[in-house]
């Protein structure tokens, strides 16, 4: 059964969770369709995500090259305007380069990749991204980065904790050293969402350690529905 | 450029002219045979050609005797669609799938610049996958190091790890498995080995061919740079002396993005037709590539080597044709299609240039802004290199080893002492959790990713539809292979062989990566020798062809080699994924059953390293008919959905493997062992032709009698507990033992972290 609705997904020069979040895409009910960085044409779709991978070899600073893609130049045109965009891992890191989001991604405090069944709790539930789960709700889902620790001043932490922008964090262990164990945040309208995990890994309970992450893709899709 | 340039003429001109063919490596007489074949002296470029191509790693010169027995014993089958011989072979896997998978060795570089030296290996494996047409989905890595706590250990694995995470994860490849040993005997030669593992529909099979007169050559990829050149000749066919020069310069450097793109710009000129040949760029760089496809092809080529796209402008033709740049592919284009080859390079902002064409000279000559500076029969060097037919002398010292076996080394009798000895293995390097390397590891991208590491085999869906799938295992015990080539070679193949059918997949075909000490010396020679005639016997019984492989000699510093590490790769089918067997415990009250006999088995062991660093006698005894009614079962039932679980029984005995399958899911057992057993020979033996599984009890008689059925003795040893449920084993001694689950985490999660964290 499909929603009917078509969710972007944009390949830059080293995506590499592309055709896993297209994947995620279709399992969830929705038509996934693929968006090429140097084309700047959003080709009408109803919500983006941008994938995990090593956009342009994470080269100068992860996400710093892909932020000036021709394609994200009517995708920040069209996040202000309330497209729903989720950027998962490099994704994420393009998003706060392209000053969608706050802050930044920085070197793993332990200095390792690493790639681990990371549990979550929800934060919001008031995003586009994240409306199918119940705040404190908790999820597994893999997570895998070497530059994922989430970094901000006391000042921008405080007024995302404050405007209820941090949509999820890191249970047991904190893998990255995110400040205050954030992995994931919104901007101030909730239809940009920033994860480091990767929820398109966990859709299949054959290939996932669960199917927690569908819940991102289903959200996305019952939000436009009820648009 | 003022620099004179050695051309054909030059060469025919001044024949005495004096060249530094020892220092390339070459052997004098190697030196005159290449003066007879050209029928002058070679130019400086057809020397450096020669030199690379006729190196012990390009040319097999000290294997190719042996491997042949590869093809002369290979088993009737009708799953090989390419074999031995190209980039890697190709097997039909069902459903118009095809599957091409090859380990070879990066040890040398690894050892000099471990970072790097490993990223490589994974950068030119995948290249060979990439070449064959096929799209690169999984990759492995079978690893051997010194002595966990030396610190040159901790030099060398930290930066290989490294490497492998930092160019598998940003290629996009998930990791799924390997093999991670420790044993002095690596301390200086640490064993680096990469497999890849690629998929493809029948008819996108390509070859490394030079197709049609009049056909461009079009170099793509990276541009050629001063790193690795060389690297074939004088890092991977000399043996390391202690106290010479670091050889940094001849180790290549990897850029894993580049290949990234290499891969989806090959993969879409590929799926255009748009490729008439195609050959990766490794060890040997330009030449290799430009000889092998010529000699495969009609046999004639003319290159013009001042149209190779630099990154260092005073490299001379000599250093472009031996530099060893990594990401770069050459391939055969018709002139008709060579604008849309190139604009699917340019989309991918891939540097792509004609090099030359091809030719029905039957001559590869080559041009250096107008002059010829090589003119060669391109079959003498690619194919008709020398070939060595070197001595072999079993070892005087064989015969001393064999007769200092385990029995006379105290054995653990008490429930106490036997409890010890479980925690003390638990916790050695070579049995402890990994967890500290593989999560350094991307197992998850591309979404296909049934079984990973610690399971007992790789395995990724190939068919998102039908949910047809491969499963990989590579495996080999040195010690074995030292204590007797031979069957360790074939112990190594079955060991493989049945972790691959405990994850309920068939066995199909054989990769393998032979890691030896210099061939000049006889007895590593011998060694050499028996390890290929136990694998090709062992393959010719269990009806698996071997598909490729890689050998690696010259692992030894000074006197001293590794133990003889011929490395099998082992891939079996299954078509239905979903039906896979996991290896750890599950649901409370499963039954869980010992398949194989048990045998006192003690000598090599993991035990007998580990408690009393002992290594002597005779390796447990091969049954490859056991193997195969044990595997037949376990694929079987496997697909029946029969089984809950299955885990090989290898390094460890039974005391490990229930260790394992308890920590995989944080789910204990209670274990009875038989009153009439010897309770240490129970838990500690490396007997073969061994699994224990689970099976829901109302499945439990349908096991029994399928194993019984088939031959294989089945003995009860328990049931499966509850989540958080120690692990107990009664019957021992007398006595009981009790494990926690608490206790046996930390001691196999903390050792790894403590020595390299």
């Amino acid at each position: 059964m499909t929603s009917g609705m078509r969710i972007g997904v944009v390949t830059f020069p080293g995506s590499l969770d592309d055709r896993d979040a297209a994947r995620a895409v279709r399992i969830a009910g929705g038509e996934a369709v693929a968006l090429w960085h140097a084309d700047a044409d959003l080709h009408g779709v109803d919500g983006v995500v941008l994938p995990g991978g090593f956009s342009y070899g994470d080269y100068l600073r992860c996400g710093a090259i892909a932020r000036f893609a021709p394609v994200m130049t009517p995708l920040i045109d069209a996040a202000k305007g309330g497209l729903p965009i989720l950027g998962i891992c490099n994704g994420f890191q393009v998003l706060c380069e392209s000053h969608l989001l706050p802050g930044a991604l920085v070197r793993n405090d332990h200095l390792h990749f690493i790639c681990r069944d990371q549990k979550l709790r929800i934060e919001s539930n008031s995003t586009a991204w994240t409306s199918d789960f119940e705040v404190g709700q908790e999820i597994v889902i893999p997570l895998k980065n070497g530059e994922g620790g989430y970094v901000a001043d006391d000042k921008t932490l405080d007024q995302l904790e404050g405007d209820g922008r941090v949509i999820a964090r890191y249970l047991d262990i904190n893998p990255n050293g995110s400040r205050r164990d954030i992995a994931g945040i919104t901007n101030e309208r909730g239809n940009v969402v920033g994860l480091m995990p990767h929820p398109e890994h966990a859709v299949e309970a054959l290939t996932g350690p669960t199917t927690d992450g569908l819940g991102f893709f289903t959200s996305v899709l019952t939000s436009l529905v009820n648009r | 450029m003022s620099r004179h340039v050695d051309t054909v003429i030059d060469a025919a001109a001044n024949p005495d002219t004096s060249q530094p063919f020892a220092e390339l490596g070459l052997k004098p007489d190697e030196y005159q045979q290449i003066r007879e074949i050209l029928g002058r002296r070679p130019t400086s470029a057809e020397l450096a050609m020669y030199s690379v191509m006729w190196s012990e790693h390009c040319s097999y010169k000290s294997s190719k005797v042996h491997l042949r027995q590869f093809g002369d014993k290979k088993p009737e089958t009708d799953a090989l669609l390419v074999g031995i011989g190209e980039n890697a072979g190709v097997v039909d896997i069902g459903d118009g799938w095809a599957v091409t998978f090859k380990v070879e060795s990066h040890n040398h570089p690894s050892y000099v610049e471990p970072y790097q030296g490993a990223a490589t290996g994974i950068g030119g494996i995948v290249r060979d996958i990439l070449s064959m047409g096929a799209r690169p989905v999984a990759v492995m890595d079978p690893l051997r190091f010194g002595a966990a706590d030396h610190p040159d250990t901790r030099r060398v694995l930290p930066g290989v790890v490294a490497g492998i995470g930092g160019y598998g994860n940003c290629l996009g490849l998930p990791n799924i498995g390997g093999e991670v040993v420790f044993d002095s005997s690596y301390q200086g030669n640490p064993l680096v080995n990469a497999l890849c593992v690629g998929t493809m529909r029948h008819e996108d099979i390509h070859l490394a061919s030079a197709k049609g007169v009049g056909n461009l050559v079009v170099l793509y990829g990276a541009k050629t740079g001063g790193d690795g050149i060389g690297g074939v000749s004088v890092l991977a066919s000399e043996t390391f002396d202690e106290g010479g020069p670091a050889k940094r310069p001849s180790v290549q450097v990897g850029d894993p993005f580049m290949e990234k793109l290499l891969i989806e710009c090959t993969l879409e000129v590929l799926h255009a037709g748009l490729v008439e040949g195609i050959q990766d760029l490794g060890g040997a760089g330009i030449s290799c590539a430009t000889s092998e496809l010529a000699s495969n092809g009609e046999g004639g080529m003319h290159v013009r080597l001042d149209a190779v796209p630099l990154r260092d402008a005073t490299l001379t033709p000599e250093e472009i044709l031996m530099s060893e740049s990594q990401e770069r592919m050459c391939a055969v284009v018709t002139p008709e299609k060579i604008d849309a080859f190139l604009a699917i390079c340019r989309k991918w902002d891939v540097t792509a240039d004609v090099i030359g064409e091809v030719t029905s000279t039957g001559r590869l000559v080559i041009e250096w802004h107008g002059e010829i500076i090589v003119d060669v029969p391109p079959r003498t060097v690619a194919h008709d290199g020398p070939v060595y037919n070197r001595p072999l002398a079993r070892p005087d010292w064989q015969d001393d080893l064999i007769a200092s076996g385990t029995s006379d080394l105290p054995r653990p009798a008490s429930a106490i002492e036997i409890r010890d000895s479980i925690m003390t293995m638990v916790g050695s390097p070579n049995l402890a959790a990994k967890t500290w390397i593989t999560s350094q590891y991307d197992r998850y991208v591309l979404g296909n990713t049934v079984l990973a590491q610690p399971e007992d085999s790789g395995m990724v869906r190939v068919d998102e539809v039908t949910g047809r799938g491969v499963a990989v295992s590579t495996d080999c015990n040195g010690r074995f292979a030292k204590l007797d080539p031979y069957n360790g070679a074939k112990l190594a193949l079955a060991e493989a062989y049945r972790n691959v059918a405990a994850t309920g997949a068939a066995p199909l075909a054989v990769t393998n990566c032979l890691n030896f000490g210099s061939p000049e010396d006889p007895a590593v020679m011998w060694q050499f020798s028996e390890a290929v005639r136990g694998l090709a016997d062992g393959c010719l019984e269990l009806g698996t062809p071997v598909t490729g492989g890689n050998v690696s000699f010259y692992n030894q510093t000074g006197e001293t080699a590794i133990h003889p590490t011929p490395v099998v790769g082992v891939l079996g089918v299954i078509e239905d994924v979903t039906k896979r067997t996991p290896m750890g415990f599950g649901a409370a009250g499963d039954v869980v059953l010992l398949l194989g006999e048990t045998r006192d088995e003690l000598d090599g062991s993991e035990w007998a390293h580990v408690v009393h660093s002992h290594l002597g006698g005779v390796p447990p005894q091969v049954d490859l008919a056991a193997e195969m009614r044990l595997a037949e079962v376990l694929v079987e039932l496997g697909g029946s959905g029969a089984l809950t679980a299955a885990h090989d029984l290898s390094d460890g005995g039974v005391a490990q493997a229930l260790v394992e399958m308890a920590l995989r899911r944080g789910v204990g057992a209670s274990i009875t062992l038989p009153a009439d057993v010897d309770a240490f020979v129970t838990l500690f033996s490396e007997s073969t032709a061994r699994v224990i599984v689970t099976a829901s009890p109302a499945n439990a008689d349908t096991v029994m009698s399928a194993a019984t059925s088939a031959g294989v003795v089945v003995t009860a040893l328990g049931s499966v507990g509850n989540l958080g449920d120690d692990l107990v084993i009664e019957n021992v001694a007398a006595d009981s033992v009790r494990l926690s689950l608490a206790e046996l985490s930390q001691a196999a999660e903390a050792t790894l972290p403590a020595l390299f964290g």
